[in-house]
């Protein structure tokens, strides 16, 4: 078993617009089964991955109905991601920039998530192992 | 005289040479930390892995390679995109993405692309 | 800890935001006491360019009171004490001359941002 690190990550992208978010609840999933704690700053379009109001929705071109379409939507993700660190002993901090919120309306978040500024992203990434940045373009 | 500290980098390329004429920077710094004497992971990552398919731009990616650079390709981006991790260009190696985790557990100065 | 942010997405959003929302994170960091440096590469060594004017931006009649001002942000994060670095090829690839640029700038050239890396125990790219 891997010695307990904690690491942090920034992400930038919204859902749905580009595989960066999938590959970063990837590297976080990872971290997370490794029994590390994650901290995660999720900044200018990732505040939106953990709002609560993202819907499922069915798919006529395919001829699947809601529940058979099962879309993803990454604030279940989220979701998902702190009860398993939570199982495993370990914890995910995850901070979503508060102006990043306000700007886009996205004030409904994951249980477990909070507000925060760059002086919180800071703060992690000198109190962590190491640092991701994972750059929007 | 001093001892130098060799560091250790991860380079992350999500980018691909078909798309952007950037990657062959990020490839030109992972061979120059190589030379100043550095260790140096170059991890391809979603469209990032299309070079490493032989074609139009996998020299470069074998040259990076040659140049000492471990280059490792992410095996569910190969999946993904139908591309065998059998039949990749010289010097590239399919590997779990668990291995971005691990190096940064182990202290790499990390860099996204 | 000493860490170098590299900007190279640039003009991405700075209409909307009213800034570049890395330069602006830089700045609100190094408030909250961050060591942190910066290096400008590809299409954000435009960054420093003086005389940008993105004023004038307006919908249904409703007009953008505040545009961006970048190459004034880069001044005064030089003014704050971060060390902002620009890569010298990239300006010459775009036709920017090195003199007439923001004052305080440390141009670097390509060939040494390697061992620029080597300065910093983090290197965030944006």
């Amino acid at each position: 078993m891997a010695d307990k690190k904690t690491l942090t990550f920034a992400l930038m992208d919204a859902p749905y617009e580009n595989p960066r978010s999938t590959t970063a609840m990837r590297l976080i999933d990872i971290a997370v089964r490794r029994g590390h704690d994650v901290n995660v700053f999720a900044y200018e379009g990732a505040a939106a991955l953990a709002f609560t109001e993202q819907k499922p929705h069915a798919n006529a071109v395919h001829g699947r109905d809601v529940d058979e379409e099962d879309h993803p939507l990454p604030h279940r993700w989220i979701g998902a991601l702190l009860g398993a660190a939570a199982a495993k002993g370990a914890k995910i901090d995850w901070v979503n920039c508060g102006l990043c919120v306000d700007e886009r309306g996205v004030n409904q978040a994951v249980e477990g998530t909070r507000r925060g500024t760059p002086g919180d992203f800071w703060k992690f990434a000198t109190e962590s192992d190491n640092t991701l940045v994972i750059p929007t373009r | 005289m001093e001892d130098r500290t060799i560091a250790k980098y991860l380079l992350i390329e999500s980018r691909d040479p078909f798309d952007s004429n950037d990657v062959a920077h990020w490839h030109g710094l992972a061979r120059a930390l190589v030379a100043e004497g550095n260790e140096v992971t170059l991890f391809l990552v979603q469209n990032g892995v299309f070079p490493a398919r032989p074609g139009t731009h996998s020299a470069a990616l074998s040259a990076v390679a040659d140049a000492g650079v471990e280059v490792l390709v992410d095996e569910f981006s190969l999946r993904e995109r139908g591309i065998a991790t059998t039949a990749l260009t010289r010097g590239a190696k399919a590997s779990p993405l668990d291995v971005v985790i691990d190096q940064l557990a182990d202290g790499r100065k990390a860099m996204w692309h | 800890m000493k860490v170098l942010n590299i900007v190279e997405s640039a003009y991405r959003a700075t209409l909307e935001e009213q800034d570049d929302t890395i330069v602006w994170m830089t700045h609100a960091m190094k408030g909250a006491g961050a060591d942190l440096s910066v290096l400008l590469r590809g299409n954000a060594v435009n960054y420093a360019v003086p005389g940008q004017d993105a004023s004038g931006l307006s919908f249904g009649g409703l007009a953008q009171t505040r545009p961006p001002e970048l190459p004034q942000d880069i001044a005064k994060l030089i003014a704050k004490g971060v060390e902002v670095y620009v890569v010298e090829d990239d300006l010459e690839e775009r036709g920017i001359a090195k003199d007439t640029l923001v004052a305080g700038l440390r141009p670097v050239p390509r060939d040494r941002i390697a061992a620029l890396l080597g300065e910093f125990d983090q290197v965030w790219s944006w």
